[in-house]
């Protein structure tokens, strides 16, 4: 499929934002998910191919403004959320109770 | 992400689900919290260009070991200890007086871990994957990187199965340093092939 990840050749998409000295992460954020796609990865709980798939059914949109790590975000709740090791309504119940202090 | 929508509320909603995610995984017994901490400190502290600067500065100092490097890069590369996830095919092309290389992944962020550690943001952005393959020369001026015309540019795009490291001409005048000091003028930028080695100190 000729989806939005198949950039190569694509016009239009800006100037290179190049940081001279650039972190290996840019927020905490980044290194959770980092870690738990390694290690979800390593434990078999979805293959390499599986995880990549995850990441270009996002929204052309989306993929296009979002962060990188965002993308990683997506296709770990798309692949927990296919093997049944997560729903929707339980992350959005714990984010709110995390919000609210109370986890 | 609408304009009322700040950039800090938007870190703080990741921060939000990716807390979420993580405790529940925790807490149903799929995630140790600590063994994820240990790969952070790997790929954050451990694993990174230095590794392949050591490569590149024995194939320099190794004509034997350059040649085997070329011909069979993952076993080579190998032999200093560097392998594993995302650097499980390995192939490493060489830069000459009338050849470029440039590496990128069109399709994603396919990097050689073992050897480069974790890509930085540019490599993984739409402008430099989109354009790199079509104005190679374009793409080198804004990292401040001109070559002279006759200069055939070989972009190689990464995939999931194979990862390519480029292996830069040694600068001039090196003749007399050894592999520890030739390692120390191996940037990242000239393994991906954005950039050149460091001239020699007072040069």
């Amino acid at each position: 499929m000729n989806g939005i990840h198949d950039l190569g050749g694509r016009h239009g998409m800006g100037p290179i934002n190049i940081e001279p000295i650039e972190p290996v992460f840019h927020a905490e954020w980044e290194r959770r998910i980092f870690g738990m796609f390694i290690l979800a990865f390593a434990g078999g709980h979805f293959n390499i191919d599986q995880f990549r798939h995850g990441v270009e059914q996002m929204a052309p949109a989306e993929y296009l403004s979002s962060d990188y790590y965002e993308h990683w975000l997506h296709a770990l709740e798309l692949c927990c959320k296919a093997n049944g090791s997560l729903t929707d309504d339980e992350i959005q119940s714990r984010m709110k109770e995390l919000a609210r202090g109370d986890a | 992400m609408s304009s009322k929508h700040s950039h800090e509320d938007h870190q703080r909603d990741m921060a939000l689900r990716v807390k979420a995610i993580e405790s529940l995984l925790v807490e149903k017994g799929l995630l140790d919290p600590a063994a994820i901490d240990k790969l952070i400190d790997l790929y954050e502290h451990k694993i990174g260009p230095r590794n392949g600067a050591k490569v590149v500065a024995k194939a320099w100092s190794d004509p034997e070991y350059k040649e085997r490097l070329l011909k069979d890069a993952t076993s080579v590369i190998a032999e200093l200890g560097y392998s594993g996830i995302q650097g499980e095919e390995m192939v490493v092309v060489e830069n000459t007086p009338a050849v470029h290389n440039l590496v990128v992944c069109t399709l994603c962020s396919c990097y050689p871990w073992p050897t480069l550690g974790l890509p930085p943001n540019w490599y993984k952005s739409a402008p430099y994957r989109s354009r790199v393959v079509i104005d190679p020369r374009g793409v080198l001026k804004e990292f401040g990187v001109e070559l002279p015309d006759g200069v055939e540019i070989r972009v190689w795009d990464s995939n999931a199965e194979l990862r390519y490291l480029v292996l830069p001409m040694r600068p001039a005048g090196t003749e007399g340093m050894n592999e520890g000091q030739l390692a120390e003028l191996v940037t990242r930028d000239s393994m991906i092939g954005v950039g050149f080695p460091k001239a020699r100190k007072g040069e």
